[in-house]
């Protein structure tokens, strides 16, 4: 069963068209990458999803077209956007970063189990919980963007370069974590990533977008064996 | 002593008032990000709606109590229809903003009410007691009760409840907080109604002492703005303690030093927050906030 579909997605900055017919289908339970070149319209097709930026065409998430809706009704239908630059809530310390991210929900046990969840999956959290997300890591910081995306149950999350600005070892750290939390919680992913070696190592099928358009779709597997995918973001 | 003593407890009575209206300046600030310099204002409005509804014969306590509903609405309406346009954009607009609403609501108030002054009835009765030989007003203690429960609610309502912390996730972070579904524009209008209420309840303590003009917290006002830097604009507590310390300062050095007098009181808030920023930019109680990229 599809989950999310995309169906000729435009978008606009002012007069300058930054997505000009997007289509992606995530099936319920998989992962989609998004590849592509810097001003590709990948972190924008993300935003469209989540509502923070006003597109065209059709935007439809189980069954209900949510295109226009504003981000915290995308948010409780069950789509949680990590975004790029994490948007941890820096003030606010570990716990309560994940507590915002349980905020619609009302099973006061479920969150506290969900926390310890995080912690388990994201060990380093556990002996920062007082601190504030200011205070943590850049790896730590995006450790909590996803622990707080997934405190909400979504069914889907939207991943936005989460191994921007993070050591090699670090961001291999949490992509292994995230591809726990896939196989342990059957939850879809829509991943954005420049590295897209990393990202191979997530998702099941992967949209090659150039200028705002997708001009290739195919399983990971066809993709890595493309001479010019190799090129282009695999590096050799 | 016993002047000392009466002129400590008077200084901590005015320092409430003025911590009430930096409470509400705080509670503005940690929900908008915004500094509210028409929070004075909108309090002078609220008080003038009590005032005109005791002229009808509407006891006291319940016309301020209406007062303060009538702020909690204004408030919203003030965020809803008139500050949600300039966010997301430059925040010293919003800011400036701010200061138009201020003269707009001290023009309609003296349009509404003249300009002449008002006697709005004491909630507190005007005697004195008597407390190891030495006599406090009532008033001064009732008042400084009153800031002191305000100060505690609004403390647990920030660190306690689920309500604080969606108030504090959307002032760090709108976007983000929308992302967790928090509906951002809802709270912001919860975090403006509970200032501006906050406000009202200021504005009906010290209506009586001041008597009742539209810009009887124009003073205050500046006082209240010199508390928030001192006592660091992340703290309630803090900024409580910090009007007091302002508020007790400016009587006793009135009194004790010969050269300030009363004519040159109004300058020690402003000497304080000098220092302050000097030495601790970031206010005696406030945290430092750091950036890492």
């Amino acid at each position: 069963m599809t989950l999310l579909e995309l169906e000729g997605v435009t978008a606009s900055y002012g007069p300058v068209q930054v997505l000009d017919g997007v289509s992606l289908s995530v099936p319920d339970g998989g992962a989609v990458g998004i590849l592509g070149a810097n001003g590709a319209g990948k972190t924008t097709t993300l935003r469209a999803i989540s509502g923070t930026v006003r597109a065209g065409g059709r935007i439809v998430f189980d069954g209900k077209d949510i295109r226009g809706l504003r981000p915290d009704r995308v948010a409780a239908l069950g789509i949680a956007h990590v975004p790029e630059g994490r948007g941890t809530l820096g003030d606010l310390t570990v716990r309560d970063n994940l507590r915002v991210g349980a905020y619609l929900r009302k099973d006061r046990k479920g969150v506290e189990h969900d926390i310890e969840y995080c912690l388990d999956l994201f060990p380093n959290l556990r002996e920062r919980i007082r601190s504030n997300a200011s205070a943590l890591s850049g790896g730590e910081q995006q450790m909590l963007a996803v622990g707080r995306a997934i405190m909400s149950k979504p069914r889907l999350v939207l991943l936005d370069e989460a191994s921007l600005g993070l050591a090699p070892s670090t961001a291999r750290t949490v992509y292994d974590a995230i591809h726990r939390l896939r196989v342990e919680s059957g939850i879809a992913m829509v991943v954005v990533e420049q590295n897209a070696n990393l990202a191979f190592t997530l998702v099941d099928s992967a949209t090659v977008l150039e200028t705002g358009r997708s001009v290739l779709t195919g399983t990971s597997a066809e993709l890595k064996g493309m001479d010019e995918i190799r090129r282009a973001y695999l590096g050799g | 002593m016993g002047k000392f003593v009466q002129l400590v407890v008077d200084g901590l009575s005015t320092g409430s008032i003025y911590g009430a209206i930096a409470l509400a300046i705080v509670l503005v600030n940690q929900a908008t990000g915004l500094i509210n310099f028409a929070q004075g204002g909108m309090a002078v409005l609220s008080a003038y709606v009590a005032w005109e509804l005791t002229t009808h014969g509407v006891p006291l306590v319940l016309a301020i109590i209406a007062s303060v509903v009538f702020a909690l609405l204004l408030g919203a309406v003030v965020e809803r229809w008139l500050i949600r346009r300039f966010e997301g954009g430059e925040p010293d607009t919003a800011v400036v903003v701010t200061i138009g609403l201020l003269t707009l609501l001290t023009g309609l108030c003296g349009w509404l009410w003249t300009y002449n002054n008002k006697q709005f009835p004491s909630l507190f009765p005007l005697g004195t007691v008597s407390v190891g030989g030495v006599s406090i007003s009532i008033r001064s203690i009732g008042t400084t009760l009153v800031i002191v429960v305000a100060m505690v609610l609004l403390q647990v309502l920030f660190v306690g409840t689920k309500l604080g912390l969606a108030l504090r996730a959307v002032a760090i972070n709108p976007e983000s907080a929308a992302f967790s579904g928090l509906r951002v524009g809802r709270l912001l209008m919860v975090g403006w109604g509970l200032a501006a209420g906050l406000g009202a309840v200021a504005g009906a303590l010290v209506a009586p002492q001041l008597t009742l003009t539209p810009g009887m917290l124009d003073g205050p006002l500046v006082y209240a703005l010199a508390a928030v830097i001192l006592g660091g604009l992340s703290s309630p507590v803090g900024v409580v303690v910090a009007a007091w310390i302002i508020g007790v300062l400016e009587n006793l050095a009135a009194v004790y030093v010969s050269f300030i007098g009363f004519d040159l009181k109004v300058a020690v808030p402003f000497v304080l927050i000098f220092v302050v920023l000097l030495v601790r930019p970031q206010g005696l109680f406030g945290r430092k906030t750091v950036v890492r990229v």
